[in-house]
This record gives C-alpha cells, structure tokens and sequence, in this order.
C-alpha cells in the first residue's frame, strides 16, 4: 500500500474523510507556493495537489487558468515544481503531495525520466486529466515501477464498463470529477454528483479510496460527498481565487487560506448516526 | 503489413492520433465514432450529403489546367483543384455539411465550432443554417480583431460568436474553449471539429469528409490524361485540404504527395508555423502529432501571413506520413507566399488564398526541373478575396485612400 492508501486508512480510522487541497504551484511567483502549502497544512488538509502550470489546461475553468498563465509568466518549470513538492514532503513528513498536470508536460520529460524525478523527490501520486486509461499501458507500469501512484479520473457519463478498468487502472485512489464541466466552484452541489459518488463507491467497493472534486467548493458540499460514501474531497479553484484576490497581501492570503481550509476539515468529520440518507443533497 | 488507406487502426495513424481528452468526453468520443461508422454505410445518409455537396456546395469543383502558368515555368503541367469555387470560397464546407447532417442524425441540436481566420466558422455556420442547426462559434478576440468582416458573415448566417479570450487569443485557444464547451454539454451538443485534428475519430472523419478532394481529381485527372498525377501538392496547417487531396492515392506508390507547411519569416527566426518541419513529437488537443514547444513542453505561439496556417499541431495521419516517408512535408515562407499569391493572380485570372498559395510556391519551385510529360496537380484550397486587405498591408500599398 502506497503512502496515499495509508493516509486514507489512518483518517477513516479517526472517522475522517481526506481533505486534499489544490494549488498551482509557482502561483503568484514561486517564492509564494512553499508558504502557502505551509497555510494548507496549518488548516488541515491531508494532501497536496500540486499543479505543474501548461499553458493550455483544457480540463480548467476561467480561476486556474489565470493561475497558470500567471505561474507561467513567473517563469514556473516543471523541475521547480518537482523540487518544491520535495520542500513541501521534507517539511510535512506525513503530508503525501500529488502531481497533476497535462500529458505533454510527461511526455517531454519522457516518461520514465518523469517518474524517475518524481520519485527523488518524494511525489507520491500523478493525476493528469487529459490521460485516458486505453492510452496509458506504458505510463502505468512505469509509475509502478517507480512506485507511484496513478490516481485516474472518473466521470458522470463514465460507464460501469470503463469505470471497471479506470478502478483497475488507478492507485491511491480515484478521482472523481462530480459535474459535467471544468474546474471551478459551484453554488450548489447537484443531485447527479451525489448520485454519481454512490454508483462508483459501489462499484469499487472499498477496493479503492474515492475522492470527489471539481466544483467542491464549500464546507457543505465536503460534508455531503463524505456522508454519501466518498472518502474525499478535493478542493481547489476556491484556494486558488483566495489568492487571486489577495496577491500583494501575502499575510491576509495565507490568513484566509487557513481560516478557509479549517472549514472545510471540519468538514470531513463522518457524523456518527446520519447515514447517508438522511442527509440532504442539496445543502 | 495493412494498406496505408486502411489508418486509423484502432484509433492510431502509427503511433500518432488516439485519445487524449477529459474522461468526460470519452463515452461521447466512442459514441460518435459509432455513428459515424453507421452513417458511412447508411445509404440515406450518403444520399443526403452527396444532394447537399453538389446542390449545395456546388461540386464537383473544377481540374483546371494552368496553361499560362505551365507555360511560364517550362516543366511539368500544373493542374488546379479549384476548391476556390465551392460554396464559401473554399474546401471548409465539404466536412462542415458531413458533420453537419451527422450532427442531426445523432439527435444533437445545437453545434459548436472553433476558428481561427473565421472560415471553419463561416462554414459551419452555413451549414447549420442549411440544416436548421444552432450554431456557436468559438474564436480568439484577437482574431476576431483581425478579421471582423467574417465575424459579420457568421452572424449575418445566423451563429453566435463567442470571443475567447485565454491564452494567446487566438485558434489554440479558440479550440481549448471549444472543448470546454463541449465538455459541459456533452450531453446535448455536437463539436465540430474543423480540420483533420484532436481526438479519434475526429481526423477519420475530416478526412473522410475532404477526401471528396482527392475523388475528383483521380476521376477528373484520368478523364484528362488517362493516367494519375505524379505529385500532389497541398498546404498543411491543420491540414483537412491535404489529407483530403491525399488519402485516395494513398496507396498509389509512384504518386509523390508534398505538404507545405507556413515557414512564417524564416524557421530560423522562431516565427513560424511549421509543426511537422520543425516541431517535435507531443500530446495536444487529444493528439499524439508533432507539435511546435518549448523544452518543458508547453505550447509555442505560432506566426503565419495565412491565419489558416497558424496552429501549432497538425493532424496526426500527416505525422504518421512523414514518420514512413509516404508524404514529403516542406515549409514556404510568407514572402514566398505572397509572390506566388500574385503571381497565380496576373498570370491565370485566379485570386488564391494565402493559404494555397504556399501550396502553389512549392509547385512553382518544382514544377520547373521536372520533365513536360510531369502532372502536378495544387490543390487551391480557397479563393483570396478575404487575403487582399493583409497582402496589401504586407506590401505597403494603401487600398483605401489613394
């Protein structure tokens, strides 16, 4: 069992679903992403996901594209990411931090030349969202043998068919995108995601830990995926809007970071005696 | 070995093409395919495209012999596929009318586009407008700048103009726009792809599509000469007019096929559009094809005097074409362009986009070292009219007040 795994069985242990936190990292400069990592843990996340910036991110929403383009222009490469996860897992042992980014940041590397470097610098899984499993044979036995998770997504219009080999084809866990869009925060959690987090949880059947993102903006919204039967939730355009609206204000965004992810922690809880359901969808 | 004509195999050109895209769209790639491949041999739906292309879109389009040109170069005979004549002044309309009529045979009332000059928009607009189709085009602001008479002309034909304005602002990103659309409304909404790019089975399907191109010459060529061309010649942004000119002779050995690329200022300056002469092997906009970027891999802006050269991918079958030496892929640059732009123009009567005109340079550098019994044919892929303003400007003449 890979780091990830493990950190899923100590929380739900406790009674907890996982917090995992997104930021694009070298947003606004690289100087700024260890600092706020730092304010994501002193919140409460478990997790790290941390974007490596591609300047044409089409699984993205209008709040993490800016955040590219900015980390970008800040002169953000993908071994500086590499090298600040490694900062961020030296300072916060028990903290896994996960990569995402686009194929074509991979494939330049090369593939085992990526998984290589992830692997020395202590990543514990990758997500990349343009990556389909039927095109990933050689990707995934390379990140086996480095020993690295390889979190797929999974998706409303995904059949129980494909859902099968995206369960197969993933470590750590699966990523479970709840709507049918990009990322970025929603008001309202529907009623299709809900229904979407039962069928997949069914299906694996605690094989896998699940997690819920896009659009998971909101302590409720954490609250009800976990009470539904995810084991966590990500969260991250959110994060990444607070600092959009607070660049230059460096102590008021890392302020509001923690104050932001505590709520969501608190949310993690599994309530005792509200089985999922009783509790309401759309909070 | 399989024949070259039988690619994609199973969704790959080689190793070039497949699927890479949000898990989102998968189930609505695999559906499409599927009815794309039923419509292929709905005899209905054959029926109906070849109504719409030839009362429609007014095909076939003429073979038509260079004599003049010929004649000034003193080698091969040169033969113009006149692509300029079909309906919208270029070849866009073959695949928007196919992906069109199989939008509403797949139930989907609404349609989305990118463009990047404005002449897939246009197209599609047209043939939405034909089919009772709802049309939203997606186009950079800043091409939306450059070329506001088209914009004009999409709305006039009934479609709504999205301006995208992430990134560079211009076709890449009107694409990555698309396909967010697309991802949210996957549901209810056909994305219609205007060139032999993206995910399987959208370069099948352009493909397919264009390849009405290459028919006609093989029959109008044997009509003519009673033998096959020994060179095509086509240019290759995306490259929907090429694949189309190619892909029937594919298998025909002893014919030399040529795509031109967009050399820009020069592939030395860095400010050009040519993927396939001087990109490298990468993963974009649901293709594996070579790609112009930087060393970490992310996407490089582009620079063309043809707005429909300038895309930084280009459809993975060329990719695969070049990788087995089938096709021959070289690179003109504007200056080159725009001579033959003029040159085609006061030698033959005929005004040729920016975009053949590329194709034409490249015909004109060969055609005169080969023998007078040589058949080239260019594939003209548009007329030039929307050119004459930007060939005027490159020139320095001032059309408007003189």
């Amino acid at each position: 069992m890979g780091t990830i795994e493990e950190k899923f069985k100590i929380l739900s242990g406790r009674g907890e679903g996982a917090l995992i936190g997104y930021i694009t990292c070298g947003d606004p400069t690289p100087d700024h992403t260890l600092k706020i990592a730092e304010a994501l843990v002193d919140g409460g996340v478990d997790m790290i996901e941390l974007g490596i910036p591609f300047s044409d991110p089409i699984a993205d929403g209008p709040i993490i594209q800016r955040a590219t383009m900015r980390a970008l222009k800040a002169g953000t490469r993908p071994i500086m990411v590499m090298e600040t996860a490694r900062k961020i897992s030296e300072k916060f042992e028990n903290v896994p931090v996960i990569l995402l980014t686009y194929y074509n940041i991979i494939f330049r590397m090369g593939l085992e030349n990526f998984f290589s470097i992830a692997k020395e610098n202590h990543i514990s899984g990758v997500i990349v969202p343009d990556l389909s499993v039927e095109e990933a044979l050689e990707y995934k036995a390379l990140a086996e043998r480095y020993d690295i998770d390889t979190i797929f997504l999974a998706a409303p219009s995904t059949s129980d068919e494909r859902l099968k080999k995206i369960i197969e084809f993933s470590s750590g866990f699966v990523y479970l995108v709840s709507v049918f869009g990009v990322t970025g925060p929603r008001e309202r959690l529907r009623k299709e995601s809900i229904d979407f987090v039962r069928r997949v949880s069914s299906i694996s059947n605690g094989r896998i830990p699940v997690a819920v993102g896009f659009g998971i903006s909101k302590p409720s919204h954490v609250r009800s995926v976990i009470a539904n039967g995810a084991d966590g939730a990500i969260v991250g355009s959110k994060i990444v809007k607070i600092v959009e609206e607070n660049i230059g204000e460096e102590e008021k965004m890392l302020l509001k970071i923690r104050s932001f992810v505590r709520s969501l922690k608190k949310s993690t809880l599994k309530q005792s005696g509200l089985t999922a359901d009783r509790v309401p969808v759309s909070l | 070995m399989p024949k070259l004509s039988e690619y994609p195999i199973n969704g790959k050109y080689g190793r070039f093409g497949g699927r890479y895209v949000p898990e989102t769209l998968m189930s609505a790639l695999i559906e499409l395919e599927e009815a794309y491949l039923s419509a292929k041999e709905d005899e209905e739906f054959q029926r109906q495209l070849k109504y719409y292309l030839s009362e429609f879109a007014g095909r076939p389009t003429p073979l038509y012999y260079a004599k003049n040109l010929t004649k000034k170069l003193g080698g091969a005979k040169i033969y113009l596929k006149r692509e300029d004549l079909a309906h919208g002044g270029a070849h866009k309309i073959n695949n928007t009318i196919g992906q069109a009529l199989l939008a509403k045979k797949m139930g989907k009332k609404r349609v989305i586009a990118e463009t990047g000059a404005g002449q897939h928009g246009v197209a599609t607009a047209m043939a939405c407008a034909a089919l009772g189709l709802r049309a939203e085009i997606y186009m950079g602001s800043e091409d939306m700048r450059r070329q506001r008479l088209n914009v004009f002309r999409m709305e006039l034909l009934g479609a709504k103009v999205h301006p995208v304005e992430s990134g560079s602002k211009t076709l890449k990103d009107a694409i990555n726009e698309a396909l967010r659309d697309w991802v949210t409304n996957v549901r209810t909404t056909y994305y219609l792809i205007g060139s032999v790019v993206g995910p399987h089975p959208y370069p099948m399907i352009v493909r397919d599509f264009q390849s009405v191109i290459g028919h006609e010459i093989r029959e109008q060529i044997l009509e003519k000469e009673g033998r096959l061309p020994d060179v095509l010649v086509a240019c290759v942004g995306g490259g929907s007019n090429a694949m189309g000119t190619f892909y029937p002779f594919l298998d025909d050995l002893d014919v030399e096929m040529y795509g031109v690329e967009a050399a820009g200022e020069g592939i030395e300056t860095g400010r050009h559009a040519a993927s396939l002469c001087a990109g490298l092997e990468g993963v974009f906009h649901g293709m594996r094809t070579y790609v112009l970027q930087d060393e970490d891999g992310q996407i490089m802006e582009t620079h063309s005097i043809s707005a429909g050269l300038d895309y930084p991918g280009v459809g993975p079958e060329h990719s695969f074409l070049k990788e087995i030496g089938r096709a021959k892929y070289v690179a003109i640059t504007d200056k080159e362009a725009v001579e033959a732009f003029i040159e085609l123009s006061k030698c033959e009567g005929i005004i040729p986009a920016l975009e053949p005109s590329h194709a034409l340079a490249y015909a004109m550098k060969i055609a005169p070292n080969l023998s007078k019994d040589d058949i080239v044919v260019v594939t003209l892929s548009g007329r030039g009219d929307k050119d004459v303003e930007v060939v005027a400007k490159y020139l320095g003449v001032r059309i408007w007040e003189r």
